[in-house]
């Protein structure tokens, strides 16, 4: 019999423990195929965030390590810098990458650093329970935005693709979403270009899925796709930002 | 050789090949010497965006298995305490010096103690021990790297090298005694390949290694930390080093001092002792694991006071009573502001002790 879909093996056989309709098992899933794929099983090493996805690093079936709040970027410089023969991925919220984590990503990106930064933005914080992150859309209601996201006051959403495409180091960043079923197709291309160029030592590599968060959004997970797509994708933009290895600058 | 230059080569001959860190006085020589040399031999130099960056490279690294070394100045420190909670709760072996000012906040940048409670009695967060050498002179600053290292692998804990702004600026000759051999530093290397972050060198992919300090389920944390303090235990009983000077039975005041301000007692001590007066110094080089015993065992027969000099307002001190324990009385003199006493004045307070005869 043909096996047609199966378990990556790189993903241990722990159970996810996200809520029911979260992307994280599905950017999990791509990044995983893309590491089977590539035939890197022996040779990576990824960094889990603070945030949902805190126990990634009992899923991927390589070693891993476990970061404090927004300093995976760091730590994954430090762990690529003394084992240079591994390929490194750090997989983030927007939380932790793009509030307390600023720093050291830009600087991380900055510095060209030879990693992969898998980013995934749902507008929200989930793990401590639906608090406004730095990716907050306007006028959007969390627990501590109570009245909507008041941009006089706490400033306008942080658009980190853009962002990071200011400095000159990056090497690849592109944003997808993981909205429907073409789109995640999309999204798998992308993710499997990220690990073929940290394959190939090209240098710092942003992933950004546009995602979801169905239990803190209080909407179910098939509205909240409609919901991120009429309100998240015209602020946060899909598409290629940087592209060394296809001449986009 | 300036102390900061000095630490910083005996590093590099201790195998040490990754260094991470931000600037800041009066340390600055250090970062600056391994710019100049971790290239040179093939070391990874990396200057971080913050002190806070600098030890999550340090945890990375030392999670890769490699010997590596950050340091830093007081405020520096306290930015990096975060981190050496989590480098001490993933159990991974690091080295890092604090080449200690004046604070609090941003202080000056003159030599003090004021971070003996920091380093020795936590500084960031959970229930978690460091092992700290408090070196006296440049030679014993140098010599400590290499001694770090050793402990911080033997121990898979993070060692803090508590020296000051004196020891980090002051030229003094040193002598090192240990240069690595490339096929020993390979060899470190590789001695963390158990646990640590590694490729699969077979190709067949047998091992998935966690570098973590997270467990949820209260029930093993509390097996974590315990297992951590039995390893605590083994440290307090194994790696206990003090020294001391014109220790006898004719002592009649006992000094405690560490560091810098134990240099400072020795010569208020031979100037005592050509007057006939007998003081008697007991000096801990390690701050934590603390030498209780020693400190106790120190007091004569004769001795009607324990004085403990300091650069601070009395923070070993509270070691000191402890080890003491009510035998004598304990007097405490420091000096703060990142001035340094002279011994003059130490001279001065000790023979105070005796005119009250």
């Amino acid at each position: 019999m043909e096996v047609i879909a199966k378990r990556p093996e790189t993903l241990t056989k722990t159970p996810f423990t996200y809520c029911p309709g979260c992307l994280h098992g599905v950017a999990h899933r791509l990044i995983a195929e893309a590491i089977d794929e590539h035939g890197l099983i022996n040779s990576m090493a990824g960094v889990a965030p603070v945030g949902c996805s805190v126990f990634a690093y009992k899923f991927f079936n390589f070693d891993m390590a476990e970061a404090a709040h927004g300093r995976a970027p760091a730590v994954a410089t430090g762990m690529k810098r003394a084992r240079p023969d591994m390929h490194v991925f750090t997989y983030q919220g927007d939380g932790d990458l793009a509030a307390i984590g600023t720093a050291e990503i830009v600087h991380a990106a900055n510095r060209g650093e030879h990693i992969s930064v898998f980013f995934v933005n749902n507008a929200i914080y989930g793990m401590t329970g639906g608090q406004m992150a730095p990716t907050t859309l306007p006028e959007m209601k969390t627990t501590t935005s109570p009245y909507g996201r008041n941009v006089d006051d706490i400033g306008h959403p942080i658009r980190v693709c853009e962002l990071l495409a200011t400095l000159v180091a990056p090497y690849y960043i592109e944003r997808v979403s993981l909205l429907s079923p073409a789109e995640i197709i999309k999204a798998k291309k992308a993710v499997d270009k990220a690990i073929r160029y940290n394959k190939e030592g090209r240098g710092f590599t942003f992933i950004e899925f546009v995602s979801t968060c169905p239990t803190n959004w209080g909407i179910d997970p098939v509205k909240s796709r409609d919901w991120a797509r009429e309100n998240m994708l015209p602020f946060f933009k899909p598409g290629v930002f940087r592209d060394k290895g296809e001449g986009v600058e | 050789m300036k102390g900061n230059e000095a630490v910083a080569e005996a590093a590099i001959r201790s195998g040490c090949r990754h260094y991470f860190a931000y600037p800041i006085t009066p340390q600055s020589e250090l970062i600056e010497y391994m710019a100049k040399m971790m290239p040179k031999v093939g070391g990874t130099f990396l200057q971080a965006e913050s002190e806070v960056a600098a030890i999550n490279m340090v945890y990375g690294a030392a999670g890769a298995g490699k010997r590596v070394m950050t340091s830093s100045s007081s405020p520096g420190i306290s930015l990096k305490m975060e981190g050496i909670s989590y480098i001490a709760g993933a159990e991974l072996p690091a080295v890092l010096v604090n080449v200690q000012r004046g604070g609090p906040g941003l202080g000056d940048i003159q030599p003090a103690q004021g971070d003996y409670f920091q380093a020795t009695k936590g500084g960031g967060h959970g229930d978690y021990r460091l092992i700290v050498l408090a070196p006296s002179s440049v030679q014993e600053f140098a010599d400590m790297a290499s001694e770090a290292f050793d402990l911080a692998d033997k121990y898979r804990n993070p060692v803090m090298i508590l020296a000051d702004g004196m020891l980090g600026q002051m030229m003094e000759p040193v002598e090192f005694r240990e240069a690595k051999t490339q096929a020993e530093i390979d060899a470190l290397g590789k001695q963390h390949n158990s646990w640590c972050i590694c490729p699969n060198e077979d190709g067949d992919r047998k091992h998935h290694h966690e570098i973590n300090s997270l467990e949820i389920d209260p029930a093993m944390l509390e097996k974590h930390v315990e297992k951590l303090y039995e390893k605590y235990a083994v440290i307090e009983k194994n790696e206990i080093q003090y020294d001391t000077y014109n220790l006898s039975d004719a002592n009649e005041v006992l000094c405690v001092a560490w560091g810098t301000a134990s240099r400072v007692v020795k010569s208020a001590i031979n100037e005592l002792t050509a007057a006939g007066k007998s003081v008697g110094l007991i000096r801990p080089i390690t701050c934590w694991p603390y030498p209780y015993e020693a400190v106790a065992a120190a007091i004569g027969p004769k001795v009607k006071e324990v004085y403990v000099f300091e650069l601070n307002t009395g923070q070993m001190l509270d070691d000191v009573k402890i080890a003491v324990n009510g035998k004598v009385p304990v007097k405490f003199w420091g000096k703060v502001g990142g001035i340094v006493f002279t011994p003059a004045e130490i001279q001065a307070k000790l023979e105070a002790c005796f005119d009250k005869e």
